[in-house]
């Protein structure tokens, strides 16, 4: 047997006997995902025992390596993890900025003492980070933020404001873009740099959007200490993990287009049922969940094809930009077809018989996908330029 | 199977794109086009491709073939797009022996596809009757005598039709047009006594012709498949014709599409390069996505034919519909970024515009696939 047969059974008795029942259900939406932290909200009791069993093993984040807290698994065993997890409906352990976006730039960037202190307790869980990149006024033009750090000898001072910082108000650190230097052109100056949220003069207010709840806050700094041990690479220099961290973060909103639960054609099924010849009776609507399937199919399909490019070491430039952009559009896409397809319950925004407005607050909320993260415009510009190389 | 190619797939595709640029492009489609040429190729460049195999990528090697599989032939049918090829790759390698591989009898097989390997023979499918691709709808009469058949019936937009020595022929022997039963396949000789052929000219400027057969007699050596069960087994060949052209338009509009934007890197107005401007810029970047998102599509879907993958019909009608999509808009593209210049004859981009239409057209369109797609999906 080889040693991938063996760890994949050992995993499946694993998982078997720790994966408690109710984290083998579908989670019922963003919510209902367990992000850790020094205060976690917790929808179920098993969600944190759940995460405590993985993250002893580092399946929280299997691929990280062990050293920092990680699973350090070869590729072809987180696969076959995931596999495992699926095999039995298992739910993600945990899910956090730390894992998606501030852990890669930290493994790339950081110093060794930064990876061994904030790293390990990422994989447990144990604080929750949030990110500070975009500003009043600046939006997709991120470069032009104006929070001020000034030096204050073994610390910074910082001064400013974030806006859209997701889930600033539950979260315990921040990993914020500063402004260390004016002087120079805009990408120069910038500073990647870490702090605690509990600091003296920060302030978080939630912000409430068309969809009725508020994951993203404004985000205040008066006169803010962060030692100057949690800089990130060197000052001034920060745009490029700013950068590197950004393709992180596109490539995990572009993940929203994947689709769970029933498939859209057997909705409409349900809906309308079949015309004589056996074909959806509403044959507009048909033809539209026809077409987003056949891009769905063949944007999984190209996701599949540039990781299978990536390990042959030939990889497709501006990947993340493509997946972004066109991602977010097919998660739009579905979700108008969602409200297309469900009629009055669909429009439903409170009560039991509606779902609590489930369909239309998701709807509502995916119009999201092709702002935040840098503009739908803002990716075709980085296509235009980078891939194609048409001129400024 | 990994959605890459590897080093010797790469070689194929590097080795065809040179020699189809060089002896079989845009330039020798149009001087074929302006001389009136009737075969619309030219018998010395095929028995060139000949030479290298080309034409036996896809047979099995136990009929001279290759055995190199279908992912070898998309390869060379996208650089064909590419280039715009006037040869009988398509009619005669794509569909032609994949018809008899598919279809025929062990004794036609080893009679014929040597030879179609080799280049020496051509065979085309007659196959389209109405306007539009509508197998299950064929009418032509296939009628019983003795051991063999008589066919009656016309056949129109059958490809490279004039240079074919042999035809696979799709006819009724029982059952109403509509019916996927009773639907037969033979293997006729472009000779037959009774078969007639009137050459077509269709707006790509490739060889066409459409065909009469008025009691054409046929011995029971020309059947092929088991009289009235032909469905499965031409079900399957346009399947794996269908992705072998959507290879063909995604090099077609890859190619299209680098033109243009070629063209939009050096054509100055106002004062500017016109690819400075974001209207321009953000369209040819949604093309690009287009285009990488339909080659994935195609790469899947010629593994499956290799691999017996039986998702293969939905991954078939899938790429042809993605491609016909995604071909239409770069070629229109193309002439509007272009401008004046692209509704000229004189210059090439109009070519790409004109194959691409007809090459939609060939065994089923945007509308024929993605209604198969979404049947073959539950609704």
């Amino acid at each position: 047997m080889s040693d991938l047969q063996q760890f994949r059974i050992e995993t499946r008795a694993w998982l078997e006997e720790n994966c408690p029942p109710a984290m083998r259900e579908p989670v019922r939406g963003f919510e209902d995902l367990y992000n850790g932290g020094r205060k976690p909200e917790i929808s179920h009791p098993d969600q944190k025992l759940w995460c405590d069993r993985m993250a002893e093993r580092g399946w929280t984040v299997p691929h990280w390596p062990r050293e920092y807290g990680g699973g350090g698994l070869a590729r072809e065993e987180v696969k076959v993890l995931q596999q495992e997890m699926a095999r039995i409906n298992a739910r993600l352990p945990l899910d956090s900025f730390g894992i998606s976006m501030l852990g890669p730039a930290l493994l790339k960037f950081g110093n060794e003492e930064q990876k061994r202190e904030h790293l390990p307790p990422i994989v447990r869980g144990e604080i929750r980070w949030c990110q500070g990149y975009s500003e009043p006024n600046a939006g997709s033009d991120l470069a032009s933020l104006q929070t001020r750090a000034e030096d204050g000898g073994d610390h910074y001072i910082v001064n400013g404001q974030k806006i859209w910082t997701s889930y600033a108000d539950k979260a315990d650190w921040i990993f914020c873009l500063v402004r260390t230097d004016n002087t120079g052109s805009k990408h120069e100056g910038i500073s990647f740099l870490l702090f605690d949220m509990a600091s003296p003069g920060v302030s978080t207010r939630p912000i409430r959007l068309i969809s009725g709840s508020s994951p993203f806050c404004e985000t205040f700094f008066d006169n803010v200490r962060a030692d100057k041990r949690n800089l990130v690479g060197e000052e001034g220099r920060g745009w490029t993990i700013a950068k590197y961290l950004l393709t992180h973060e596109r490539e995990m909103i572009s993940g929203f287009g994947a689709a769970t639960g029933k498939s859209l054609g057997e909705l409409a099924l349900q809906t309308f049922g079949t015309d004589p010849s056996g074909r959806l009776a509403n044959g507009i609507l048909r033809h539209s969940i026809a077409q987003y399937q056949l891009d769905s199919l063949a944007f999984e399909t190209t996701m599949s094809r540039v990781g299978d490019e990536a390990k042959a070491g030939h990889g497709l430039g501006a990947a993340s930009s493509i997946f972004k952009y066109y991602g977010t559009e097919l998660n739009k896409r579905r979700n108008e077809l969602n409200m297309a397809i469900g009629g009055e319950p669909a429009l439903g925004w409170e009560g039991e018989v509606y779902d609590d407005g489930r369909i239309c607050r998701d709807w509502l909320r995916s119009r999201g996908n092709s702002i935040e993260g840098g503009t739908t415009e803002v990716q075709l510009n980085i296509i235009a330029k980078r891939v194609l190389g048409l001129p400024d | 199977m990994a959605l890459v190619l590897t080093e010797e797939q790469l070689m194929l595709r590097d080795s065809a794109a040179g020699l189809l640029a060089e002896k079989a492009g845009v330039a020798q489609l149009r001087a074929l086009r302006d001389t009136g040429d009737e075969l619309g190729f030219s018998r010395q460049v095929w028995r060139e491709i000949a030479e290298l195999g080309w034409p036996g990528i896809a047979i099995p090697e136990e009929y001279g073939g290759l055995g190199y599989g279908y992912a070898g032939l998309g390869l060379v049918l996208e650089q064909v797009g590419r280039n715009l090829s006037p040869t009988p790759l398509q009619a005669s390698v794509l569909v032609g022996a994949t018809a008899v591989n598919e279809l025929g009898s062990e004794s036609q097989k080893q009679m014929l596809l040597p030879a179609l390997a080799a280049g020496e023979q051509l065979v085309s499918l007659a196959l389209q009757e109405g306007a539009h691709h509508a197998p299950e709808h064929t009418a032509m009469t296939a009628r019983a005598d003795g051991e063999g058949f008589v066919l009656n019936g016309t056949k129109c937009l059958v490809l490279d039709a004039l240079a074919a020595d042999w035809f696979v022929v799709i006819a009724r022997s029982a059952g109403e047009p509509g019916d996927t039963a009773g639907l037969s396949a033979f293997l006729v000789p472009a000779a037959s006594t009774g078969l007639t052929l009137e050459a077509r000219s269709l707006v790509d400027s490739r060889g066409v012709a459409a065909l009469r057969f008025s009691d054409v007699r046929l011995g029971a050596d020309a059947v092929m498949a088991t009289p009235g069960q032909a469905w499965d087994g031409l079900s399957h060949c346009l399947d794996i014709v269908n992705i072998g052209l959507a290879s063909e338009l995604l090099g077609l509009a890859t190619e299209a599409f680098e033109r243009t934007v070629a063209f939009l890197q050096e054509r100055k107005q106002f004062g500017r390069v016109i690819g400075s401007f974001q209207g321009l810029q953000h369209r040819a970047a949604e093309l690009f996505a287009e285009l990488e998102l339909a080659r994935s599509i195609v790469l899947r879907a010629l593994q499956a034919i290799d691999d017996r993958d039986p998702d293969l019909p939905r991954l078939a009608s899938a790429a042809k519909a993605k491609l016909c999509e995604v071909a239409q808009r770069a070629t229109n593209e193309a002439i509007q970024m272009h401008g004046g210049v692209g509704m000229t004859d004189e210059f090439d981009i109009g070519f790409f515009l004109k194959r691409a239409r007809v090459a939609q057209h060939s065994f089923g369109d945007y509308n024929y696939h993605l209604d198969r797609f979404a049947r073959l999906g539950g609704f």
